[in-house]
């Protein structure tokens, strides 16, 4: 079973997909999104060395939503920040967050979280995997935004991943 | 469909497009290249994100279901652009940076971009 279906959840996921976009209900698109479930995560699993370990699915969507609001909030501070802040005002800074994670999946949805709620950008990760290079738009205080990083975001995610 | 709604939809599409335009003059205004790559990455986003959710509206309210597909756009959209912007980041590293002006990772090891680069450039520097 293990070897056939590596990944349960991504299959699963993959097959939903699939179904959606299609669009219709029929045989021949459950068909198809059968053998992609199968196909998809055997042909990729040398990248996926472990499963994700989620402890806690609700509280994903929870985080999902938390991320989702934080976006709409912030965007309209980063318009702010374009429309009337003086170009030569803006104070850009790059900044350290060592990581407490460890799971590659729990970094990666850190690293998506923090480029995707506005005003910081994650350009890269530390060669070891226990640090990641964020760039702020406009941070008149960096630590502050490090530590927001922190007990926003990691906080939450080292609950939901094991 | 009710006046109401059809008013909130014409707001979404409008608060779209302007978030659309924002990020654009925002890459014109902004002077760095990576203050450059906030713009689009953060008013595109909540931009194409208000047209979807307009869009799920006006199908949801003339009868034709919930629209997966303008969900499954919004969340293919959440998947990418943190990508898109990473490897753009990560590039600009690479190719332009001063690395002095990067801080240190504080665990010993260096920027994975950096890291790397050592081994890539030393052929082409002889």
């Amino acid at each position: 079973m293990k070897r056939v279906l590596p990944h349960p959840v991504l299959s699963v996921t993959l097959a939903l997909l699939w179904l959606l976009l299609a669009n219709r209900w029929t045989l021949g698109s459950l068909l198809m999104a059968l053998i992609l479930a199968t196909l998809i995560p055997l042909l990729s699993a040398q990248w996926w060395p472990d499963r994700p370990q989620v402890r806690r699915p609700l509280a994903l969507v929870g985080y999902i939503l938390l991320v989702v609001r934080d976006v709409i909030v912030a965007s309209f501070q980063v318009a702010r920040i374009i429309l009337f802040l003086p170009a030569d005002r803006i104070r850009s800074a790059w900044i350290t967050v060592p990581l407490d994670l460890t799971q590659p999946e729990a970094i990666s949805l850190l690293a998506g979280t923090i480029t995707m709620t506005p005003g910081t950008l994650t350009a890269d990760l530390s060669s070891d995997g226990r640090a990641l290079l964020v760039h702020a738009l406009h941070a008149p205080d960096p630590k502050a935004i490090r530590d927001e990083i922190k007990t926003r975001y990691e906080a939450r995610l080292k609950r939901i991943f094991a | 469909m009710t006046p109401v709604v059809e008013g909130l939809i014409a707001a979404l599409l409008i608060m779209g497009g302007s978030f659309g335009l924002i990020g654009s003059f925002g890459l014109l205004k902004l002077r760095q290249p990576m203050q450059r790559l906030h713009a689009p990455t953060k008013a595109t986003t909540i931009g194409v994100g208000a047209a979807l959710f307009a869009s799920a509206l006006g199908l949801a309210l003339l009868g034709h279901g919930i629209a997966w597909q303008e969900i499954l756009v919004s969340v293919f959209l959440f998947l990418t652009a943190p990508l898109s912007a990473l490897y753009l980041a990560k590039t600009h590293l690479l190719r332009s940076i001063d690395r002095r002006e990067l801080p240190p990772s504080g665990t010993g090891a260096p920027w994975a971009t950096l890291a790397q680069q050592g081994s890539q450039v030393s052929p082409s520097k002889n």
